[in-house]
């Protein structure tokens, strides 16, 4: 796990968090995103605004964790605004629309013992979020931005 | 509801959070599906499940729920307590299944949790490049 956050004096006060995620280690899977709600609390952001922040990356991360080789969940707050990016080296995602779709899910039945794999990941993340894209390369990776404004 | 007030309906054995058990509860959600959960619970639900990994802990503390139910008798592991005590979270923990475990709390005058307008994000829509 890895912090950073801007040198002081910088102007448009901003925090830059992040933290690797490593592929398929569901003991770990929630962490990432527990961190940057504390973040977000300590900050004093809304609780209904942290609740979606919360959400969105714990989605994400599920997501790195469950069909990804590994990756980075990134959180860069500001004043009235959250960015989320889940970047990720993995299988990528063929049909982006298909996988936004409620229900459609690739992950195996062990996934779905645990709870998730219900094909309402994306479409939570989207949810949440005021502007979200997704940018995939099959057989490298996935970029997922989620930004939350408007508080 | 108080959590004290719960644990007697359900006959329940707290596995963790007794200094909690003077807390209020104001609605509940009931699931096996996490990311349902996610999508679908109101703040701050009193949870029901019959799962019992470290995944139902995680989603607790994303959605601010106080305290967990393990329906079915499934007892959660020792780590999976540890989990939630550090989280800040109490655990119960009922032979009772599911759907009798509802309807009890139900019938005593805990109210099913909706999603809060506040949960949605006004997405507007998915740039796929």
């Amino acid at each position: 796990m890895s912090e950073q956050s801007s040198p002081p004096g910088v102007p448009q006060a901003s925090l830059q968090l992040a933290y690797p995620v490593r592929g398929l280690d569901f003991s770990s899977a929630g962490e990432a995103a527990g961190r940057i709600k504390r973040a977000l609390q300590q900050i004093g952001v809304p609780s209904a605004v942290i609740r979606r922040a919360a959400i969105v990356a714990y989605e994400a991360e599920m997501n790195i964790v469950i069909h990804a080789r590994q990756g980075t969940l990134r959180a860069s707050i500001s004043p009235g605004r959250i960015e989320l990016i889940a970047e990720d080296e993995g299988p990528g995602i063929a049909d982006i629309e298909q996988a936004m779709q409620e229900g459609f899910s690739t992950a195996p039945d062990h996934i779905r013992e645990m709870g998730f794999g219900a094909g309402m990941g994306l479409s939570n993340i989207k949810r949440c979020s005021s502007q979200m894209t997704i940018v995939s390369d099959v057989g490298r990776g996935t970029k997922v931005t989620a930004i939350l404004t408007g508080w | 509801m108080r959590l004290s007030e719960i644990t007697r309906i359900l006959d329940a054995e707290v596995l963790c959070g007794t200094d909690k058990l003077d807390s209020d509860v104001s609605a509940a959600f009931a699931c096996d599906l996490m990311s349902d959960v996610l999508a679908f619970s109101g703040p701050r639900p009193l949870l029901l499940t019959g799962l019992t990994n470290s995944q139902v802990v995680r989603t607790a503390e994303v959605i601010d729920a106080p305290a967990i139910i393990f329906v079915r008798g499934k007892r959660p592991t020792a780590a999976i307590i540890a989990l939630a005590t550090e989280k800040g979270l109490a655990c119960l923990l009922t032979t009772r299944l599911m759907y009798e475990s509802c309807g009890l709390l139900y019938q005593a005058g805990l109210p099913g949790c909706r999603p809060g307008k506040e949960v949605t994000g006004g997405g507007q829509g998915v740039g796929a490049v």
